[in-house]
């Protein structure tokens, strides 16, 4: 449900309910409203959900929930045998 | 993609599989249930319950807001479509659901009405701003991710006084689904399904926060951990529910921390509830009526709502008979137990709405689920 | 004295297509003459016959005829012209066999433009000559306001075999190869970037192309060990896979890390809720090679710039089911499937 995906913000026109972003989803741009991320810079990542952003995206916690994988995946690599 | 593809890595998707059994008590039995489609079908493209043990069991909930629309909604938005003078948008997703007899907005279309697929409801408007002598209404449907993007369009067309701009409102809350489900009989008296825990939705979640999920982790005393949609962000929270419940625990706990914030969208909520407000009751396909789950639009905004417009009334309609949608969306049985499955239900006629959606139970077993029963009688 | 008269130039910059253009008159004679054999323009059109002759070089030929409604007309890496060439061209080259000649034949909607259909009849006319095959004989029609997408076009295409080669879509056998020429989903994310409702900047071009030169190397190398080959337009590589399972009595196994899609086009059907699988491809090729000369096969296709990414994506197996299963880049499996109609973009 609710297929969202995160872009970075690449440039704003207009505010308020008419606030749009040029917004780059991997190499393909575009335009997404912002008026439920008033707080969106250029170069911030959001999501994206039907041609709106409804939320940002946290890099800090991103690289932090990410780091948490990888040690357990370290972990788990270093309790298997040596195949 | 950047804060998607790191999520599925194959490799950190073994190694948290083999986590999850590690720690997965050997004679215990976990069994969760995750709401949102969007993570069915993760789940089921991913093929993410083979990386799980065998004690750790995935149960498909019903939050896919297509499959729980009633036919009766259905047919009320393909007699709007009918109208000469009206022209519905919709989003793909609702193009082959079918409503009675067999009907649906694709055949609709092809007999003659005007109906237009859109990405977003700034393509409706803006359909409405070129073309003023068109009756443009927009078929709104969706849980809580959705529906802030149908409350801006109204406060455009308000501020942009737009007098053929209407919608036709099904958006339905999750949090009352989830509770519906809890109190079911099926699951809270006769222990037919067993419920462990919940994923909490992703995007849901986004919008509406951590917090409503609280009352049913204290009143049922099931762990919710919220999940991104990307495979590593489910099997992740998997790790954590199992946890929590080895440890005794039942918590709302939140593995997206990248998207969701304990009180989500502050400013989506407040345009929300100043535009829509609860309906006593509506119905879910597979659920019957659910108090206080779905929204219309405020005395305000009533230029703007399609059922006061056009004066359409719900006509009751009832699915196939034979149908078992109802009891699958509600995780009482498997597609495999619908005796219309693979046979009169397929992906090419869908009888209901499990087949027609993406990430239906039916869908999503037609398309993986098969290929796992197969693998298993060849071995 | 000869009476001189004026014959008015079609005014290409502003100009509309009327029913006059499709009745057979002096109005039809000139629009084909400024617009078609303008841009088309070889000995056989200058002849100006309803039909031309060619010599037939002996052996078998093969025949296949396309219609072409793609709507955009227009969109980044071709149109609907180039599109008709290219894709009769490959249809012919699918066989294995040398395309000859095409015949075009247009149904044009009243009150279309000039300069749009000069634009297209240009287009033809690069990707013929590009290709070395000509466009031979025409028709052309008009049809009332909205009796037609604009225009569309039917083209035909004949071609020569090569001796003792009889490709077909019932000869793949378990363990054969099954290789792809290049990226899936370029054509189709390209077409929706343009198309109204699902805009967005791109890249992305279509990869519209002729095949046949790639195919001529194929065949080259290793012709003896081709058992079918088909290029996956509309519906993708998952609806050729298989069309390809049912028509052999085969299954497919096939790996997704192996299936290669690029960057852009992956995110853009992330963002419209499509699998690449799904999404038409109009400069590629799927071909089913006997084991023993899926090497080869696979070495010219590389060394020709049209197959530079081609890679073996999996075999076929023995299956009573004729399911296309694929594992999955977490080594879980999934069926693709067949579906019944388009694909449509999806929220949820």
């Amino acid at each position: 449900m609710c297929l969202a995906i995160p872009g970075r913000v690449i440039s704003t026109t207009g505010d308020s309910i008419m606030r749009i972003g040029r917004v780059d989803f991997g190499g393909i741009v575009k335009e997404i409203n912002l008026a439920y991320v008033p707080e969106a810079r250029i170069g911030d990542y959001v999501l994206a959900h039907v041609g709106f952003a409804i939320s940002m995206i946290d890099e800090t916690e991103a690289a932090r929930v990410y780091e948490d994988l990888r040690e357990i995946a370290k972990i788990e690599s270093e309790l298997e045998p040596a195949s | 993609m950047k804060h998607a593809d790191e999520y599925r890595d194959g490799k950190l998707a073994h190694a948290l599989g083999a986590r999850i059994a590690h720690e997965a008590h050997p004679t215990a039995l976990y069994h969760f249930m995750e709401f949102c489609g969007g993570h069915t079908h993760a789940i089921s493209r991913y093929g993410i319950q083979d990386l799980l043990p065998a004690n750790v069991r995935m149960i498909h909930g019903p939050g896919c807001p297509v499959c729980v629309l009633p036919i009766a909604r259905i047919d009320m938005a393909i007699r709007l479509a009918q109208r000469p003078e009206v022209t519905l948008c919709t989003y793909g997703d609702l193009m082959r659901v079918p409503g009675s007899n067999g009907n649906s907005l694709l055949k609709a279309k092809a007999a003659g009405a005007d109906i237009r697929m859109v990405y977003s409801t700034t393509d409706a408007l803006g359909i409405a701003e070129a073309e003023p002598d068109r009756e443009v209404v927009f078929f709104a449907i969706g849980f809580e991710t959705t529906t802030p993007p149908t409350a801006l369009a109204i406060r455009v067309a308000a501020e942009k006084t737009l007098k053929n701009f209407t919608i036709f409102c099904n958006h339905v809350l999750t949090p009352s689904a989830i509770q519906n489900i809890l109190e079911s009989p099926d699951v809270r008296e006769l222990g037919r399904v067993r419920i462990d825990g919940f994923i909490g939705p992703a995007h849901v979640s986004a919008v509406i926060g951590s917090q409503p999920y609280n009352f049913f982790a204290e009143e049922f005393e099931k762990p919710v951990v919220i999940a991104g949609f990307e495979p590593l962000d489910v099997m992740q929270a998997i790790l954590m529910l199992v946890r929590q419940i080895n440890e005794g625990r039942h918590e709302v706990e939140n593995q997206y921390t990248r998207a969701v914030k304990p009180e989500g969208n502050e400013r989506a909520k407040a345009e929300v509830a100043e535009i829509f407000e609860l309906r006593k009751s509506f119905e879910w396909r597979g659920l019957g009526q659910v108090p206080y789950s779905g929204l219309r639009l405020k005395d305000a905004y009533a230029a703007f709502d399609a059922e006061r417009r056009f004066d359409i009334r719900e006509v009751e309609a009832h699915d196939n008979p034979a149908c078992e949608c109802g009891a699958i969306l509600r995780g009482v049985k498997q597609p495999a137990d619908c005796k219309l499955f693979g046979t009169v239900c397929t992906p090419d006629t869908p009888m209901g709405s499990c087949m027609v959606s993406a990430e239906g139970a039916c869908a999503a077993h037609w398309t993986y689920g098969r290929f796992r029963d197969h693998a298993r009688a060849a071995s | 004295m000869t009476v001189k008269t004026y014959k008015r130039k079609l005014d290409i910059k502003n100009g509309r297509v009327d029913l006059s253009h499709g009745s057979g008159g002096r109005a039809m004679t000139q629009l084909i003459a400024d617009i078609f054999h303008e841009a088309l323009d070889n000995e056989w059109l200058r002849r100006g016959n309803d039909q031309s002759a060619f010599d037939v070089v002996g052996g078998r030929m093969v025949m296949t005829t396309d219609g072409y409604v793609v709507s955009p007309l227009f969109f980044p890496g071709g149109d609907i012209g180039s599109l008709a060439v290219h894709g009769t061209i490959n249809d012919v080259a699918m066989a294995g066999a040398r395309p000859l000649f095409l015949s075009a034949s247009f149904i044009i909607e009243e009150g279309f433009a000039f300069a749009d259909l000069k634009r297209i009849a240009d287009s033809m006319g690069e990707a013929a000559r590009a290709a070395g095959v000509p466009i031979i004989t025409g028709d052309t029609k008009v049809v009332e306001r909205g009796k037609a997408d604009g225009v569309f076009i039917t083209t035909t295409g004949v071609g020569v075999l090569p001796d003792g080669l009889d490709l077909s879509a019932d000869k793949a056998r378990a363990d054969d190869q099954v290789i792809l020429s290049g990226t899936i989903g370029d054509h189709g994310v390209a077409v929706m970037s343009k198309r109204q409702n699902l805009t967005f900047e791109t890249a992305i071009v279509s990869d519209s192309a002729a095949l046949h030169g790639l195919v001529a190397a194929m065949v080259e190398a290793g012709g003896y060990g081709l058992r079918v080959m088909r290029d996956p337009t509309r519906g993708g590589l998952a609806a050729t896979l298989n069309e390809l399972a049912h028509q052999s009595g085969v299954g497919f196994r096939i790996a997704e890390e192996l299936v290669p899609v690029r960057p852009e086009v992956a995110a853009a059907c992330d963002l419209l809720g499509l699998d690449p699988l799904y999404v038409a491809n109009e400069g590629k090729l799927v071909a089913v090679v006997a084991p023993e000369a899926a090497e080869k096969v696979l070495a010219a296709m590389r060394a020709h710039p049209l197959g530079r990414d081609a890679v073996i994506i999996g075999e076929a197996i023995a299956d009573e089911n004729n399911f296309v299963q694929m594992t999955t880049s977490f080594g879980g499996g999934r069926i693709v499937d067949w579906l019944s109609g388009e694909q449509l973009p999806r929220i949820c």
